[in-house]
C-alpha cells in the first residue's frame, strides 16, 4: 500500500517515474509471471525440437561433433527400404490401432453410460490398462505372446485346437497383430472414458424428446448421440492418433522392431539408428520425418475442431 | 383429437409411492392444467401419459385405447419439455421435421407441414437457424412447432414457461391459449404456477402429495375450494386463514383468535363451538365500522390496487383494495369480510364446511 500511495502523493518526483511506471505496469508484471512457463517450454520442448532438426542436417555420431551435410541424411533415407518399411508400419499401426480404439472405446462408453449394477466399479476397471505403466503391460504381453510359454498357445493346445505353439512375436503378421492388440488394449480406456464424459453432457431430455418423436435406439445414436459427440471425438482421436504414431515403449519392450523389421515404427527405428548404432544425425532425420505426418494429423483435427455452426451462440440449457 | 382417461393411476419408485390413485377424466379438446407444488406428482403423471414412465397400476387411455403398454411413439402424443429439448445440431426446420423424417414421410410432406407450423407460430424467418441462435421465447415456439407438426391426438406441456422471464411468460401464456383455441387439440399442461392454471385452463386439477385435491373450472376452484389446501393454493395473494370456533347464538358468527368476532352468513348445522378455520380472500375485505379491529403493518400500493398487511386478533392478514387508501403503519382500521364470500374449513381435516 505504501509504494502505491507515495508516488500518488508526490507526482512531481518525475526522475524515477519511468521505473515506478514500469513497476506498476501490469503487462510487465504479467511477463514475469509467464517467464517460468516460457522457460520450461523453451528448454524442454522448443530447444530439443530445434536441436533434433539441426542434428538431422549433420553427420553427428555419438562421441563426434558432426558437420553440416545439408539434406544428405534425408537422401540416404529416401533410398533406404527399411525406413520406408517403418513408415508403412507406422501408418498401418496408427490407422488400424486407432480405428479399433475408436470402435471399442465408443462401444464401451455407450455401455458404461447405461444404468447397470456396479457401474462405478466397472468404470474404474476400464481405466486399469491406462494406469498400469506401459513398460509393465508390454512385458506382460511379451510373456503372453512368448513363443514357448504363451498362455494363449497353451490354452489352445489344451483345448486341442492347435498342436504346436503359435510363434506370435516371431512371425511378421502375428507380430504386427500382437503389437496392435497391445496398443489397442492400452489405448481403449482413454478413448472410452473421454467419450463417456462427452456422452454425459448430452441432456437426457433430448433422448426423451427423440423417444416421443419415434426414434429407435439406433436412430437415437445416429441422429442425436453421434452428431453431438463429434467435437469430442475429434479431440480424442487426434490425441489417440498422435500417441499411437509416436509410440515407442510397447514396441521396444515387446519386439524391438522385429521380426525382420516388421514392427519397426519410425520412433523405434530412430532410436535404433541414433542411440544403439550411434548415428545421431540419421536418427534425428527419421524423427524429423515424423513431423509432416504429425502436422497433417493436427491439421485434420484443427479443421475437425472448428466450432460447428450449431455450437455458436448461447448455450441451450 | 381424442379424450384421455386416467383411472386410479398409481406410481411407485421402489417402495415409495408418489401417486396414490389418481383419476382424471379429460374430454376431447379440453385444456386441462395439472397444478400443484413441486413434488406433488404432476410431472410424473404427465410423463406416464407420454410413456416415459411406467404405470405401476391403474389405466391410462387415449381415445378408446388403453395405452399402458403402448410404446411412446405409438401413443400419438407430442410433448413440450421444460428445457425445450431442442436438438442443438439441427436447424429449426430439422427440429420440427425430425419426427416426420423418422416416419419416412416424403420431403415434400415434411416441408409442407413444417412450413404450416412455422406460419402458425411466426417462425418462418427462423427456419434455417440453430437453437443456440434463438431467444428463449423463440426456442419455446420451436418446441411447440415440433409438437404441432405431428398433428397429435394430445399435446403435453411440462412447465413450458418456467424458463422464460416474467414478461415473456405472460405473452407466451396468451399465445399457447390462442393456439389451443385455434387447433382445439386435447391438451394436458403441467405447471406450479396457479396464475398460469387460472388463465389458461378449461379444467384445473389441483394435485398435492400424489392425490387430486380438486378438479374443476378455474372459477369453481376460486369460488368453492373443496379444502383448505386448494383454497390456499388458488388465488393471489393467497387466502387468509384464521383459526377459531363457530358460534351459533341466534346469529352465526366466528370467534377468531383472541376473541375477534367475524361474520358468517350461515353456520353448518349443529356446529356451535366447533373448531374451524375461517378463510377469506384478500379482495373480499371491506372497510366498515362493524368490522374487526386491525392494526396496519405494511401498505403496498401497486397503482391498480393497494395491498394492506394488518394484524387481526394478533394474526397477520392481507387485504386488497381497488381504492387508494392513505394508511400508515400502526393505524387502526376496521376490516369486514364479505359474509357471502367467506369459506369455512374443518380444523382437523381441512374439508370445506359451508355450502
Amino acid at each position: 500500500m505504501a509504494d502505491v500511495a507515495i508516488p500518488r502523493a508526490k507526482p512531481q518526483l518525475s526522475e524515477d517515474s519511468a521505473w515506478i511506471q514500469l513497476k506498476h505496469n501490469r503487462n510487465w508484471l504479467g511477463f514475469w509471471f509467464m517467464v517460468p512457463a516460457m522457460a520450461f517450454l523453451i528448454f524442454f520442448l522448443a530447444y530439443p525440437l530445434g536441436l533434433g532438426i539441426w542434428l538431422s542436417f549433420t553427420d553427428t555420431r555419438i562421441g563426434r561433433v558432426g558437420q553440416f551435410v545439408a539434406t544428405e541424411n534425408y537422401e540416404w533415407l529416401w533410398d533406404d527400404s527399411i525406413f520406408w518399411l517403418s513408415v508403412f508400419n507406422t501408418l498401418l499401426y496408427t490407422f488400424v490401432a486407432s480405428a479399433f480404439k475408436f470402435g471399442i472405446g465408443l462401444y464401451l462408453a455407450l455401455l458404461l453410460n447405461e444404468h447397470m449394477p456396479f457401474k462405478a466399479m466397472l468404470r474404474a476397471m476400464v481405466l486399469i490398462p491406462f494406469i498400469v505403466p506401459t513398460v509393465l503391460s508390454a512385458l506382460a504381453f511379451w510373456w503372453i505372446f512368448d513363443s514357448q510359454f504363451s498362455i494363449i498357445s497353451w490354452s489352445l493346445k489344451q483345448l486341442g485346437l492347435i498342436s504346436q505353439n503359435i510363434n506370435f512375436l516371431g512371425d511378421t503378421t502375428w507380430a504386427r497383430i500382437c503389437v496392435i492388440f497391445a496398443n489397442v488394449w492400452r489405448g481403449v480406456p482413454f478413448v472410452a472414458i473421454t467419450l463417456l464424459a462427452g456422452l454425459q453432457t448430452v441432456s437426457p431430455s433430448l433422448y426423451e424428446a427423440a423417444t416421443l418423436d419415434g426414434a429407435s435406439r439406433w436412430q437415437m445414436f445416429r441422429h442425436i448421440t453421434y452428431p453431438l459427440l463429434t467435437p469430442i471425438i475429434a479431440v480424442v482421436m487426434t490425441f489417440s492418433v498422435l500417441f499411437t504414431f509416436t509410440d515407442f515403449q510397447l514396441i521396444w519392450a515387446m519386439t524391438r522392431g522385429g521380426p525382420v523389421n516388421a514392427t519397426h515404427l519410425m520412433a523405434t527405428l530412430s532410436y535404433q539408428r541414433a542411440i544403439i548404432a550411434g548415428q545421431l544425425g540419421e536418427g534425428a532425420a527419421i524423427s524429423s520425418a515424423m513431423i509432416p505426418f504429425l502436422l497433417a494429423a493436427i491439421m485434420v483435427s484443427w479443421f475437425g475442431l472448428q466450432r460447428r455452426k450449431w455450437q455458436q451462440g448461447e448455450n441451450n440449457d | 383429437m381424442s379424450s384421455v382417461q386416467i383411472r386410479d393411476v398409481r406410481k411407485s419408485f421402489g417402495n415409495f409411492e408418489v401417486l396414490h390413485g389418481v383419476t382424471i377424466p379429460i374430454e376431447d379438446g379440453q385444456f386441462v392444467v395439472l397444478v400443484g407444488p413441486s413434488g406433488c406428482g404432476k410431472s410424473t403423471l404427465l410423463r406416464m401419459l407420454a410413456g416415459l414412465e411406467n404405470i405401476t397400476s391403474g389405466t391410462i387411455s387415449i381415445g378408446d385405447r388403453v395405452v399402458n403398454n403402448v410404446q411412446p411413439k405409438e401413443r400419438d402424443i407430442a410433448m413440450v419439455f421444460q428445457n425445450y429439448a431442442l436438438y442443438p445440431h439441427m436447424t429449426v426446420a430439422d427440429n420440427m421435421g425430425f419426427s416426420l423424417k423418422l416416419r419416412n414421410a416424403s420431403a415434400d410432406e415434411i416441408n409442407k407441414r413444417v412450413k404450416r407450423a412455422a406460419e402458425i407460430l411466426a417462425l418462418s424467418p427462423l427456419l434455417d437457424r440453430y437453437p443456440r441462435q434463438l431467444s428463449g421465447g423463440q426456442r419455446q415456439r420451436v418446441a411447440m412447432g415440433r409438437a404441432i407438426v405431428r398433428d397429435p391426438q394430445v399435446f403435453l406441456f411440462d412447465e413450458p414457461l418456467s424458463n422464460l422471464d416474467a414478461k415473456l411468460r405472460v405473452a407466451m401464456r396468451t399465445e399457447i391459449k390462442e393456439l389451443h383455441q385455434r387447433l382445439k387439440t386435447t391438451t394436458v399442461y403441467v405447471t406450479h404456477d396457479q396464475i398460469e392454471a387460472m388463465t389458461m385452463a378449461d379444467k384445473i386439477v389441483v394435485m398435492h402429495d400424489g392425490i387430486v385435491e380438486q378438479m374443476g373450472t378455474p372459477l369453481e376452484l376460486y369460488d368453492k375450494p373443496d379444502n383448505q389446501f386448494v383454497a390456499g393454493f388458488i388465488g393471489s395473494p393467497a387466502m387468509n386463514f384464521l383459526k377459531g370456533h363457530v358460534r351459533v347464538n341466534g346469529v352465526a358468527t366466528f370467534e377468531g383468535p383472541n376473541g375477534v368476532k367475524l361474520p358468517l352468513k350461515t353456520a353448518p348445522t349443529a356446529s356451535d363451538g366447533r373448531p374451524a378455520v375461517y378463510g377469506v380472500r384478500p379482495e373480499h375485505f371491506t372497510i366498515a365500522d362493524d368490522g374487526a379491529e386491525a392494526e396496519i403493518i405494511v401498505v403496498e400500493p401497486t397503482g391498480s390496487e393497494t395491498q394492506v398487511f394488518a394484524k387481526v386478533g394478533g394474526e397477520q392478514v392481507v387485504a386488497v383494495f381497488r381504492e387508494r387508501h392513505q394508511f400508515n403503519p400502526g393505524d387502526k382500521i376496521r376490516l369486514k369480510p364479505d359474509p357471502a364470500l367467506v369459506h369455512l374449513f374443518d380444523d382437523a381435516t381441512g374439508k370445506r364446511l359451508n355450502a
